[in-house]
């Protein structure tokens, strides 16, 4: 019973702690089987360094059946429109010598599972990375062409079709070695309470996830089905740009995708969903 | 004939008085919490206002309904369930606790998810209102005094547990 219902006396306590706290380990029925053909690990046994859970479970399962639906089947999706055009531009050529992706690496396939390890160390950089620094290592080093702003929608369909190339496979980021100190990072962010609202990640995704806030079904807020493609802005949006929406909205000072913090951030976050399959682009409300 | 003017003079004395004997807003920085951490005396004299209470649980920096159920506020959608239902909060606290519960619910129940709606920080990296900008200069309360007290004027309404 992670929630925080301590007492301050009053025996009226009793009575509200006899109500069902949501929560617990209760194991969902759904299935996601993407195009019938590409099965999706949406709850798996919690891994040993995220105590609070023994399960943990892709945001997909808090979703209403409608916009479950709708990733189950790619013509239905409509993430996939930034999957193709990220495609085209994977074999357009860019920069200065006028390589394309496809110079070097043959097919997007040829990246198949190389998202599920990501944010991960890079020894030359001497920093970990997530995908979109990797793509715009490649970018701006390899191909000698401007960087791509972090969260543009080049970016987002890019790292779109990094997810898409690796559905299925099951995430396992490094959290040892050199990743180590960034992961502590992240996960002393994860538990800041911050803003004037007094919220940290853990408040809603930890001790409330299953639980109603206003009209919002708390998810344990996972970073598998990302980009994730949302009803209420209709566009594909990055997993910074999720984690700048849900600082800021503790009445906080918010950080920018991009930034060491989320990159720390991101990299512990996708950590506590080792153990699930990469899901996106997932469709989420 | 003289008497009726004198009588309205000295009633006007008494009332310009009045201001001065008439209690100071207690600063956020200043409220007194008991050892349970409730607030024993009102921030600020005056009795609070139920229907601009109300309005609050529901609207603007309280939202208190993102959070909690109230039966009596079933006419508006969407209710939280972070914490418990508030239907019959009035007879499980005193007026006081729940002053205290709402001005800063952090010395009542340490560690709670629950926002302190009297306090000024400090905090970590205060915004803007919900710009994602940081905070140009101090922070006020989310709820101000008077509304703490229209707050629990309210509260003290559900004394009753709905069928
Ligand atoms: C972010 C969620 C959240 C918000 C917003 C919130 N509360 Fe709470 N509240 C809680 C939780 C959780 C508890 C249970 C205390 C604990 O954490 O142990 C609680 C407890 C209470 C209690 C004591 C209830 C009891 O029966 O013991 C009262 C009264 C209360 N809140 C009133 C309010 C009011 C009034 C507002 C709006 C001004 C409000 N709350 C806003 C989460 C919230
Ligand atoms: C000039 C050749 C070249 C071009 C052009 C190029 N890359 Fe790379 N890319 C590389 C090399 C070399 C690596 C490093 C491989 C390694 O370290 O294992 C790499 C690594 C990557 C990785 C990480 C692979 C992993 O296993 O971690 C991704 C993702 C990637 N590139 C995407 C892209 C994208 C998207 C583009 C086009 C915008 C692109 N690359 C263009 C040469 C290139
Ligand atoms: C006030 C509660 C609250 C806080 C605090 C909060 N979030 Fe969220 N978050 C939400 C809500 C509501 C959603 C949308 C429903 C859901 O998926 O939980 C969400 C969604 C997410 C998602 C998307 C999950 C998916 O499957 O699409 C991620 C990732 C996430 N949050 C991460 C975080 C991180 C990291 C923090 C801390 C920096 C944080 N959140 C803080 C309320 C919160």
């Amino acid at each position: 019973m992670a929630r925080g219902f301590r007492s301050g006396g009053a025996a009226a306590l009793a009575l509200v702690l006899a109500a069902p706290l949501a929560g617990a380990d209760e194991v969902i029925d759904d299935e996601l089987v993407i195009n019938g053909e590409i099965p999706i690990v949406t709850q798996a046994p919690a891994p040993e360094h995220v105590e609070a859970f023994s399960v943990i479970r892709s945001g997909w399962t808090f979703r209403s059946p409608e916009t479950q639906a709708m990733e189950m089947d790619d013509f239905d999706n409509p993430a996939i429109l930034g999957v193709e055009a990220a495609r085209d531009d994977f074999d357009a050529s860019l920069g200065a010598n006028g390589e394309s992706c496809a110079s070097c690496h043959e097919s997007p396939e040829d990246l198949a599972g190389v998202r599920a390890v990501y944010p991960k160390w890079d020894d030359a950089a001497g920093e970990v990375q997530t995908i979109e620094m990797q793509v715009n290592e490649c970018v701006t080093e390899r191909m000698g062409a401007e960087a791509w702003p972090y969260d543009a929608s080049r970016m987002v369909n890019m790292s779109a079709l990094m997810s898409f190339v690796s559905r299925g496979e099951i995430v396992n980021v490094a959290i040892d070695g050199p990743a180590a100190e960034t992961w502590q990072q992240g996960k002393d962010m994860y538990y800041t309470r911050y803003g004037q609202l007094e919220l940290s990640c853990a408040n809603c995704h930890e001790d409330n996830y299953d639980n109603m806030i206003r009209a919002d079904h708390l998810s344990q807020g996972m970073v598998n089905g990302f980009p994730t493609y949302r009803l209420k802005n209709t566009k594909l949006n990055s997993v910074h740009n999720r984690f700048k929406g849900c600082i800021r909205d503790t009445m906080a000072q918010t950080f920018s995708p991009g930034s060491p913090e989320f990159v720390a951030l991101e990299l512990y976050v996708a950590s506590r969903g080792n153990g699930l399959s990469v899901e996106g682009p997932a469709v989420r409300n | 004939m003289f008497a009726k003017p004198v009588a309205c003079a000295a009633f006007l004395i008494v009332s310009g008085l009045a201001p001065l004997h008439a209690q100071e807003v207690v600063a956020p920085s200043a409220v007194s919490f008991t050892d349970m951490g409730g607030i024993e005396t009102s921030l600020t004299g005056t009795p609070g206002d139920v229907a601009a209470g109300a309005e609050l649980m529901n609207k603007g920096s309280g939202n208190c309904i993102a959070c909690h159920k109230v039966t009596a506020l079933s006419d508006l959608p969407f209710h939280g369930e972070i914490g418990p239902p508030l239907d019959g909060v009035a007879t499980r606290w005193d007026e006081a606790q729940l002053r205290g519960i709402v001005a800063n619910a952090k010395k009542t129940f340490p560690g709670t998810i629950m926002p302190a709606f009297y306090h000024t920080g400090p905090y970590v990296r205060p915004g803007d209102a919900f710009t994602g900008d940081a905070a140009k200069g101090d922070v006020a309360p989310l709820l101000s005094a008077q509304d703490v007290e229209n707050v629990v004027a309210y509260l003290m309404t559900l004394d009753t547990y709905p069928e």
